[in-house]
């Protein structure tokens, strides 16, 4: 238990900082691959502390509200899964997060914000249903929701579960808004609906969602590393393959639709997720 | 310690002229020029710029769209106009739509006279630019302070 709690503080503490050194290593990754030097690695760091200095200019008062709802819940999220907790809690309070978000911004009268909130929910149904069956995935081949058991199994979920590995390796690039999904905000520099989800939080409100999708990303790079647990090494060599692979295809590809969006996503959960999960049903149904 | 020198912000607009100024603000993001190096992201969104850098001159269609951008623009900011245009109104100063120069609107910090301005001097007002922020915020908080 000690060991538990130790784990989820440990998330809290140090998310952010993994998380923005990770930021600052893909700017600079990316820069690299447009032939850029690129910034320091301490950018992200700099950036949201410079917009704490800022003068503060919420458009609508809950508009704050909102974000500190979307940081809590993320916190929560990762807690709880750091903590060993059960994956499905992990999942709703991720999803609860997301929402806050979305409220966020259709809590100003912007009609680019509306339209990024708008994709923001499209991107969630994209992503949602392969989050589910990454964590019936796992209730199957290793018998608990609960992440504690799955690290601790000694049998590594990959070797079951290849055909949701690689589903969700799908969605995190709808999960981190990177091309070709970066349909509701992106991180380069124009698009067509402004910063979309993010255009009208300023100062604090964007330094707080900057500080959420620290603690984002590191949930869920944790939550492929859980695809190899029992081999620390080895897991922490597949969440950088996979980072890095997602730095590659942001950099190489343009950005798609919306309807691309769903429907790719959601014949790769149900291609790829859905199959693996009934192979993997009946497959354990004939081996005792 | 403020973090204003290590991450500009920086939002474009061309008021109204040949374009060529634009054009130069734009190839400092490429390879060769690269001021992403020094923390400068371009926006594209007032409200999460620091810099506002204007190119050419202002008439009377582009003034109130000047304006707008700069009062969404969250305080501590600078303005800086780039080229001889924005700087007077340029070439474009005596003909009939023309307003002048950007500082006929709101109140500019660095003029970068060229035409087109080139890279390296639109770089160096931005430099500029960013020492008047650093200014603004320590003026800022002192007045935060006093009150």
């Amino acid at each position: 238990m000690t060991r538990n709690f130790l784990a989820g503080f440990a998330y809290l503490l140090l998310a952010p900082l993994v998380g923005a050194l990770l930021a600052g290593l893909d700017r600079r990754i990316t820069a690299r691959m447009q032939g850029r030097r690129g910034p320091p690695i301490l950018q992200p760091i700099y950036d949201v502390l410079k917009l704490l200095a800022k003068e503060p200019i919420g458009v609508r008062r809950h508009g704050h509200f909102f974000v500190f709802g979307h940081l809590v819940f993320m916190m929560a999220a990762g807690f709880e899964f750091f903590f060993g907790g059960d994956l499905l809690i992990v999942i709703f309070a991720f999803a609860l997060a997301s929402v806050f978000l979305v409220l966020g911004a259709y809590a100003a009268h912007s009609p680019f914000s509306h339209i990024g909130a708008e994709r923001e929910l499209l991107q969630m149904m994209a992503a949602e249903p392969i989050l589910l069956l990454t964590a019936m995935g796992f209730y199957l081949a290793n018998g608990s929701f609960r992440v504690e058991y799955i690290a601790d199994h000694p049998t590594p979920a990959l070797f079951l579960l290849p055909g949701i590995f690689a589903a969700l390796a799908f969605i995190l690039t709808i999960k981190l808004r990177k091309s070709p999904f970066d349909l509701s905000t992106s991180h380069h520099a124009h698009q067509e609906i402004v910063k979309g989800l993010t255009t009208e939080f300023s100062g604090l409100s964007l330094a707080l969602v900057e500080i959420a999708h620290w603690y984002e990303t590191i949930m869920l790079l944790g939550l492929f590393y859980l695809f190899l647990a029992p081999y620390p090494l080895a897991a922490v060599l597949l969440v950088a393959v996979v980072y890095g692979l997602e730095i590659l295809l942001d950099n190489t590809s343009a950005r798609m639709k919306w309807q691309w969006a769903m429907k790719s996503s959601w014949t790769t959960a149900s291609l790829l997720g859905a199959i693996n999960l009934i192979v993997l049903y009946y497959w354990m149904g004939t081996t005792p | 310690m403020s973090f204003f020198k290590k991450s500009p912000w920086i939002v474009h607009y061309d008021g109204a002229s040949c374009n060529g100024c634009d054009i130069e603000v734009l190839a400092c993001l490429t390879p060769r020029y690269d001021v992403e190096r020094f923390g400068c992201i371009n926006t594209g969104n007032p409200k999460h710029a620091d810099i506002l850098l204007i190119t050419g001159y202002i008439n009377h269609q582009s003034e109130p769209v000047v304006k707008a951008i700069y009062e969404q623009m969250a305080e501590p900011k600078v303005v800086v106009a780039i080229g001889i245009c924005a700087t007077s109104g340029g070439i474009f100063r005596d003909c009939y739509n023309t307003k002048g120069g950007v500082d006929t609107t709101i109140p500019v910090d660095v003029y970068v006279p060229g035409c087109a301005a080139r890279p390296e001097s639109i770089i160096d007002g931005v430099v500029k630019a960013i020492a008047v922020l650093e200014e603004k915020h320590q003026a800022m908080k002192k007045a935060r302070k006093a009150s």
